[in-house]
């Protein structure tokens, strides 16, 4: 059952082959048997689970037809989840239970989907490994002694290593498109504003967008369209309308323009993944696409840029966590002050202090013009780059990561971490949709390819992912102990 | 030497909105601690903002009401500090693009001059909770019902220069915010604070001297003692070589001592910058005009109208047209009686002082207007005198009806029946021939002053309720005689 | 970044470095910055600066209450209550 598509699955439902509890029997036992390889989940919530899935049986016998009622999926541990723990991969959460569901949980669970648990994260999102959760390191899949991407790494090991058909994820830099392409997904970071980011744990509010990890284009339309929805909570949510974006999947590409943008293939992408996206961008070029050399000429300035923004933002995002109301609090404060320090300085790792730090100094008297003023200016500029690009082409192609996934302790300094963003940045900055779909192996590992489109155009880089995988197999490939 | 005072004031307006700025809870006053503060209220992780179009409206309003630069396009910004009350460790609030710019306002001082007082700007932000104070275990305890309740706060530029002055800045401001219904006004829950920056330079000093800021001051009485208090201290500390250092002061009212807050002297940098929740608020000028067609009369405005039509002097007429209860209070006895000059001295003297007394607000007088309308016309046709009248009022103020029920009740009706009033200065005259004696002897000029004792005897006689009028005429006549 | 700078943003931001890891905090700190400098060599006159992505505008929401007590269920995760009131360290004022 668990090497099925969503859509599949969704069948199989509803023809009564399994029902919901069984489907969910399956990934619970592939959990407790499978994850001690992984860490893919920080929190397993059987019985919910089990709960929710007769509740999904009941709705399905009852003549449901909404096409995710029944399939169970795994939320990232950074949307808050009512009555369930949720720690955002920080010892600052480790005991805390929202009372409250995020947009996100509430509309999958209003489609019918079973939560089967909460998935590893890099502490409050920062990292491109999964090696900064206070819950532990997330083992990559296709292979154990190299990390999985960050930071939705939990969500993608457990799709990967199928342990849920599909997760949800969350990319304020990359962390959706990373970890896919490092893991061998399809992965969707949608247009800024296009989900809900009420409940969803903020590190960096102006660069956060909710999106999915799947095993293809077609499951991530699925997901899309029942997580997307305009949100009267979230001041940031736009209010435009959500729609079917299965429809556009079969339309052929014949036609259309896609830019390659030079800037994304200089130096620091490894030889091998350079290859592999060529390879399929000349697929995309088969299958009737024109390709058209562009360029992003302040892409170099991008991920500069973003660690002056996500710093300045999260510095002031993380000061809600000062051990009053809920959270962490250290054992015997001596004073108010002594409260807040150890707190904050025992709840939080390494590098979140490190940002928070870098977040503080940006915006402190004296430097705000130098730095945060300053990235907001060059961010509009990155912003115009594509804004020009757009009014040659549809669709940009490039690399995800400039490399496969990486052995664990091998980025020691955090800027060479960073680096690991170089592609997946822009976007962010800008706020457009980014799309990662494997495109074939670099010594057994797999090698994402980019797609970038124009505001709210999902469905159309759907509908490229889609014809990309009717054509090929890439996403077919699973990592070989999976069985 | 002498010396200038200078004075700034932050106003910190609670606006009277249902639900708080960002949030959907109550802003209701005096609930049980913590009932009324929501996940956004409370800074749960992943909960988010959504800005109170009302409080945008009452901005916009107060803006106008300022004669202010009303900016089309506003920005939150987040300030950050860490303290117990403020949950999300940074306060929303406008900075470089608040909703209202540079305005100002005319306040009338107590000689009946004007004086105008230019307002920087005003901005909109959200309050913190409460730290209590009680001992806890030797903790505190925090109350987060207000955190997030909206505020207007009003920026004056420094041109006070008494305590005088600053107070009558802020019962103006007091009495605008109500006028307009944007804040309950009511010191006494906070409803209004005030922040008052305070500086003493050398007369004729252009440079103005350091400032100090006394926090938090809830009425118009504690306002004017501290701003007395500090204005003395910076003269002494500079009056014997010391020097001022800026600091922020906190005033008791209780002991009307005021000392430095003794939290620590870090450099405060609050790290402003714009709140990436939020999104730039941005009106066309229907909207504004909309609002502008929309604003009731203003005191400053009502000040003017009641000196113009009701010939009243510039002092009852800022005493009148302050409060608005009292205004359309007066308004509705003037108009009723005909007599604005009476209405006015009655509503300005005795309803106050009776109301003051025994606190009672103007909404809740048990004397209507329409009663006091009734007495004032007694009075001016002559069926009582102004000392019945008071008589009269007292009763009425008891519940006993309204004027001519009280006067015929109690048999109150001014003598002016000539019959009755000869009769009764004949027999005056009769028992007192030695001061009549006098009152012939004298001269001319002492006698109207000797004729004081008759009409105390006859007012004796008649209970108080001969026309004086007619009585004076009838002894004059009757001691030439 | 000199030692006392950093102690200076760690009390900013209420946050203690232990010893054992200030080297590491500060030194990667420093190499983030280093990152960060060439953004001053771009010419940036003119360009107004971008908070938001889509450069969208603020909805207003009604004024409405749409929340109720909830406290018992809020204070169940918090650290240390009583009567209703969150407790912390005497605040000195």
């Amino acid at each position: 059952m668990h090497k099925l598509s969503l859509a599949e699955l969704a069948k199989g439902l509803r023809d009564k082959s399994y029902s919901s509890v069984e489907l969910t029997e399956h990934y619970l036992d592939r959990i407790k048997r499978l994850d001690g390889n992984y860490n893919s989940f920080i929190t397993v919530t059987e019985e919910r689970a089990l709960e929710q899935a007769r509740a999904a049986d009941q709705a399905l016998a009852a003549g449901n037809t909404s096409p995710l009622c029944g399939v169970p999926i795994a939320h990232k541990d950074i949307f808050c989840t009512a009555g369930v723990k949720t720690t955002c991969g920080s010892r600052m959460l480790d005991n805390f239970v929202p009372p409250y569901d995020a947009t996100v949980v509430e509309n999958l669970g209003r489609a019918g989907c079973v939560t089967l648990g909460k998935t590893n994260m890099d502490e409050f999102a920062m990292g491109s490994s999964n090696e900064t959760s206070y819950f532990g390191l997330v083992k990559n899949p296709w292979d154990t002694n190299c990390v999985p991407g960050g930071s939705s790494g939990g969500s993608a090991a457990a799709v990967a290593a199928q342990l849920a058909p599909v997760a949800t994820a969350t990319d304020t830099g990359g962390s959706i498109r990373q970890p896919a392409a490092l893991c061998g997904l399809t992965g969707l970071k949608p247009t800024y504003g296009r989900i809900s980011r009420w409940g969803m744990i903020a590190f960096a509010s102006s660069l956060d967008q909710a999106g999915t990890l799947a095993r293809s284009a077609e499951d991530t339309a699925l997901m899309l369209g029942a997580m997307a929805s305009f949100d009267p909570k979230d001041s940031t949510s736009v209010d435009k309308d959500v729609p079917d974006y299965t429809a556009a999947l079969p339309d052929k590409i014949a036609g259309l323009k896609i830019g390659i943008p030079k800037e994304y293939f200089g130096e620091g992408l490894n030889a091998g993944t350079e290859q592999r996206v060529k390879e399929a961008i000349a697929e995309l070029e088969k299958l009737g696409a024109t390709l058209v050399d562009i360029s992003l000429p302040h892409t170099h300035l991008a991920v500069p840029t973003y660690y002056v923004i996500a710093p300045a933002e999260c510095s002031a995002n993380l000061s809600r966590f000062d051990g009053v109301r809920y959270g962490h609090r250290c054992d015997d404060p001596q004073d108010l002050l002594d409260m807040y320090c150890r707190s904050r300085g025992e709840g939080f790792g390494n590098e979140v202090k490190r940002r928070i730090l870098v977040g503080t100094y940006a915006l402190s008297a004296g430097y705000y013009d130098a730095y945060y003023r300053k990235a907001q200016q060059i961010r509009r500029l990155i912003k115009q780059d594509f804004m020009e690009a757009f009014k040659q082409v549809d669709v940009i192609a490039g690399p995800t990561a400039p490399s496969v996934a990486f052995p664990f302790g091998a980025k020691k300094d955090p800027v060479a971490m960073y680096m690991e963003d170089i592609y997946t940045i822009a976007t962010n900055l800008a706020g457009l949709p980014g799309l990662s779909l494997p495109c074939g192996l670099v010594d057994d590992k797999p090698v994402g390819l980019q797609l970038i489109g124009g505001y709210f155009e999902e469905a159309r880089l759907l509908n490229v992912a889609h014809q990309f995988q009717l054509a090929t197999d890439h996403h077919r490939h699973t990592p070989a102990n999976i069985d | 030497m002498e010396w200038e005072t200078v004075i700034g004031l932050e106003v910190h307006i609670q606006l009277s909105t249902q639900s708080k700025l960002f949030s959907g809870s109550s802003t209701a006053f005096g609930a049980e601690p913590n009932t009324q503060a929501s996940p956004v209220d409370l800074a749960m992780p992943g909960t988010l903002p959504v800005a109170n179009a009302e409080a945008f409206r009452y901005a916009v309003l107060f803006g106008l009401a300022v004669n202010a630069q009303i900016n089309h396009r506003s920005v939150f910004e987040r300030k950050n500090y860490f303290y117990p009350d403020l949950p999300k460790g940074y306060q929303t609030t406008q900075l470089a693009e608040p909703i209202v710019g540079a305005g100002e306002v005319h306040i009338q001082l107590a000689d009946g001059s004007t004086k105008t007082v230019r307002i920087h700007h005003a901005h909109l932000e959200e309050d913190a909770g409460k730290s209590l104070h009680e001992d806890f275990h030797g903790m505190s305890g925090i109350d987060l019902n207000r955190a997030g309740t909206p505020l207007i706060e009003v920026v004056t530029e420094p041109d006070m220069r008494s305590a005088e002055e600053a107070v009558a800045m802020a019962r103006h401001l007091h009495s605008i915010v109500t006028a307009l219904n944007i804040c309950d006004g009511d010191m006494s829950q906070g409803s209004m604070r005030f922040d008052v920056n305070i500086s003493v330079r050398p007369k004729g000093e252009e440079k103005l001297g350091t400032r100090t800021e006394t926090k938090n001051l809830n009425s118009f009485r504690f306002m004017e003692d501290a701003i007395k208090l500090e204005v003395e201290r910076q003269i002494d500390v500079l009056e014997s070589g010391g020097k001022i250092i800026q600091e922020t002061r906190l005033y008791n009212g209780d002991t009307r001592t005021a000392r430095a807050m003794r939290s620590k002297e870090e450099s405060m940098d609050y790290r402003y910058f714009p709140c990436p929740d939020l999104l730039p608020v941005v009106f066309d000028d229907e909207y504004v005009e909309h609002l502008r067609q929309q604003m009731p009369e203003l005191p400053e405005a009502k000040r003017q109208r009641f000196m113009d039509s009701y010939g009243l002097s510039a002092y009852d007429a800022n005493a009148l047209a302050s409060d608005r209860g009292t205004a359309a209070y007066f308004e509705a006895v003037a108009d009723d009686s005909g007599e604005p000059k009476l209405a006015a001295n009655w509503i300005t003297g005795d309803l106050a002082a009776q109301l003051n007394q025994t606190e009672t607000a103007i909404d809740a007088c048990p004397i209507t207007p329409e009663q006091l309308a009734g007495l004032i016309k007694r009075l001016a046709d002559g069926t009582i005198s102004s000392k019945i009248a008071k008589q009269v009022f007292t009763a009425m103020w008891e519940g006993e009806g309204t004027a001519d029920e009280v006067i015929e009740k109690r048999g109150l009706k001014q003598v002016s029946d000539t019959g009755a009033l000869e009769k009764m200065v004949a027999e005056v005259i009769a028992s007192s021939p030695q001061q009549v004696e006098n009152y012939r002897n004298a001269d001319e000029k002492k006698r109207p002053k000797m004729l004081g004792y008759f009409v105390g005897q006859v007012m004796k006689t008649s209970k108080g309720q001969a026309n004086p009028q007619a009585l004076n005429e009838i002894l004059l006549k009757k001691l030439e005689e | 970044m000199e030692r006392s700078q950093l102690e200076k943003l760690a009390l900013l931001a209420r946050l203690n470095v232990d010893d054992s890891v200030f080297e590491e905090v500060s030194q990667g700190i420093s190499q983030v910055l280093g990152l960060v400098e060439q953004l001053q060599a771009v010419d940036t006159t003119g360009v107004e600066p971008m908070a938001h992505p889509l450069d969208a505008l603020q909805r207003l929401r009604p004024d409405e209450v749409t929340e109720g007590n909830c406290r018992d269920a809020y204070q169940a995760i918090a650290p240390q209550t009583e009567n209703g009131l969150y407790l912390v360290p005497k605040v000195i004022e």
